[in-house]
């Protein structure tokens, strides 16, 4: 297995907080990798440095054989690395099937002035956009507007959108959170059916440890803001240093 | 609802219709108003009404779809204005031959545009607005001070040789002609991919420069179309005055209005800020003519409360808050638009909000 997707001593601070203190993580192809952590390890702030958000003050990170550090987010989009957010980002005034064509569309090149202004070069998306939503369970509320979807239907939209691109690589803020379980026991379905029928790479952040350990083949622990021990989830769930940093605090009773 | 129905994305084949219908007849009044009467006191209303039918439209091309609330049009609609003036002079033209140079106008306008908004589309929110605004004073300072502009005093428009009893028939068409090509540009935009891309901007620019929306040549293509569209309806509000001076070329009750029109109406959509249009303009037109709103300054108070009075009840506008009206009175106990299991008891909320207010 090769990896697909690595950072590499990754640092960035903000004033004198330092948000990610040399973060490594390598994402094999083909797998669905998990990124744990307490709050404000620097779980999203590295989702941010790897998708073109924020730039590192050092460190680098890789994409296959391509350095990615630094680019800007729509050139890392086009590069194949989707990512959703952990409060959902969707058009909230557009319908459903216009968010998806948004994402759809942006890959297109038009020919001319003239095609800006027809239908037909992004008509065609429609089927695939459609197919998308039916995939994740929204496709009756297509003609709706986005922002009057429950907070779950939103994440499945975003989930949905960011596939309409076709990416090799998926970052999942949070795909739990906040969502209903029946809900995420869908959400955990598709992952899993996109990462085996299609051979999708995945890595997700998540405080829902029982939706992490059933569905990463392999857990980084941030703490920090660095990585401090990386493994399957039966090794990473009975490490010493990972109790110490995070599941033990989580686990048993908050003394506040 | 199946596949394909929703592949055409249209309305049912009645409603459709009905639209069709309602528009030709409102296309066939417009055309046929010169016709009913010639009194130029009455035609004056129909020109202005339609110069500023387009000036909003062009503003909401960019502003309705972006969000971006731009009170700098009047840089526009000023520098189309004095580019014909000087053209003229410069070039001694005259008569009927002037309106050739109405596209060249609509240059001027997108040169202008061009700068300005690679300036201030790199801000967001209030600080555009402040550039906009303060671009309007730099242009309107300039158009005092450089001697090509004619100073204070203005310029004055070549002589048209058109008899004086149907004077206003022929400005009233070339209106209509703009305001209906500005219509038509803003329909276009709407349902294109530009249009989406737009609108995808107005709700999170970030999130769509993320999924590889060119986020700064779209907002400056659709910044470049306001600015020629109203540069040239600019030019032709100048010859039906006769003369620009600084203060009524650049006039930033003219920014005011256009964003007026545009709340009233329905800010984004495409006929809100024509029908806001065609009640302000010949509402404010009317109360100048009324001895009682005495030079203009009470009229102007007047349009103020309405504006406060939309803020305050109808924060959309006419058109999308009447359409609420409407599909609430005929989802009366429907099941709500979307039924989901996650939201609770969604189905019972407009019955809730019908009866339970009082």
């Amino acid at each position: 297995m090769t990896a697909l997707l690595r950072t590499e001593g990754v640092m960035k601070a903000y004033g004198g907080v330092q948000a990610l203190n040399g973060a490594t993580i390598v994402v094999e192809e083909g797998t669905v990798a998990g990124l744990i952590g307490p709050n404000g390890s620097g779980k999203t702030t590295l989702f941010n440095v790897i998708t073109g958000y924020e730039r590192p003050d050092s460190g680098e990170v890789w994409f296959g054989d391509r350095a990615i550090t630094g680019l800007s987010p729509d050139k890392v989009f086009a590069a194949g690395i989707g990512r959703t957010f952990q409060l959902t980002r969707i058009f909230a005034r557009l319908t459903v099937l216009e968010n998806m064509l948004v994402a759809a569309q942006a890959k297109d090149k038009p020919k001319n002035l003239l095609s800006w202004f027809g239908r037909d070069a992004w008509t065609h998306h429609r089927r695939h956009a459609l197919e998308l939503l039916e995939f994740v369970g929204i496709e009756r509320h297509a003609d709706v507007l986005a922002g009057s979807l429950s907070y779950g239907q939103r994440k499945l939209l975003e989930l949905a959108y960011v596939l309409v691109a076709d990416p090799a690589v998926i970052l999942l803020d949070e795909p739990a959170g906040g969502v209903n379980p029946t809900l995420i026991n869908l959400i955990a379905d598709r992952i899993r059916l996109l990462n085996t029928q299609q051979g999708k790479t995945f890595l997700l952040v998540e405080h829902n440890m029982e939706f992490v350990m059933g569905l990463c083949s392999t857990i980084t622990v941030l703490e920090s803001g660095a990585d401090v021990v990386s493994g399957p989830p039966d090794i990473v769930r009975t490490d010493k240093r990972v109790l110490d940093a995070y599941l033990g605090v989580d686990l048993e009773e908050d003394p506040r | 609802m199946s596949k394909e129905s929703r592949l055409d994305n249209g309305l049912a084949r009645p409603e459709k219709a009905l639209k069709g219908g309602g528009l030709l007849v409102l296309a066939v009044v417009a055309v046929l108003f010169p016709q009913f009467t010639s009194d130029p006191a009455v035609t004056n209303y129909g020109v202005l009404a339609l110069i500023y039918i387009t000036a909003a439209t062009a503003w909401n091309i960019f502003s309705g779809n972006t969000g971006y609330i731009s009170l700098g049009q009047a840089v526009f609609f000023g520098s189309g204005a004095y580019a014909m003036g000087i053209a003229a002079r410069d070039w001694h033209l005259n008569g009927d031959i002037v309106f050739a140079l109405l596209p060249l106008c609509g240059a001027v306008g997108a040169l202008i545009a061009v700068p300005f908004g690679l300036i201030a589309l790199r801000v967001r929110r209030h600080t555009f607005i402040v550039i906009t605004i303060a671009m309007f004073f730099i242009f309107q300072l300039m158009a005092f001070n450089f001697s090509f502009t004619g100073g204070s005093s203005g310029l004055q428009s070549p002589f048209l040789n058109w008899p004086a009893a149907t004077y206003n028939t022929p400005f009233y068409y070339i209106g209509l002609a703009y305001a209906a090509g500005s219509i038509v540009i803003a329909w276009l935009v709407r349902r294109s991919r530009f249009g989406l891309q737009l609108r995808a901007i107005r709700d999170d620019e970030d999130r769509a420069r993320g999924l590889g929306v060119k986020t700064m040549r779209v907002k400056l293509a659709a910044f470049t179309m306001s600015g020629a569209i109203t540069a040239m309806i600019g030019a032709v509000w100048f010859f039906y005055l006769n003369q620009v001076e600084p203060q009524t070329g650049f006039d930033p009750i003219f920014d005011l209005t256009l964003v007026l029109m545009a709340f009233l109406g329905g800010y984004g959509s495409i006929s809100g800020p024509v029908l806001g249009a065609l009640i302000i303009e010949p509402l404010t037109l009317w109360l100048n003519t009324q001895p009682a709103f005495n030079g203009g300054g009470l009229s102007q108070i007047l349009l103020g409360a309405v504006f406060l009075i939309v803020v305050l009840f109808m924060p959309r506008g006419i058109i999308p808050t009447g359409g609420e009206i409407i599909t609430k009175l005929r989802m009366r106990g429907r099941p709500a638009v979307i039924p989901t299991t996650t939201m609770g008891p969604v189905a019972s909320a407009p019955t809730i909000s019908s009866g339970g207010a009082r």
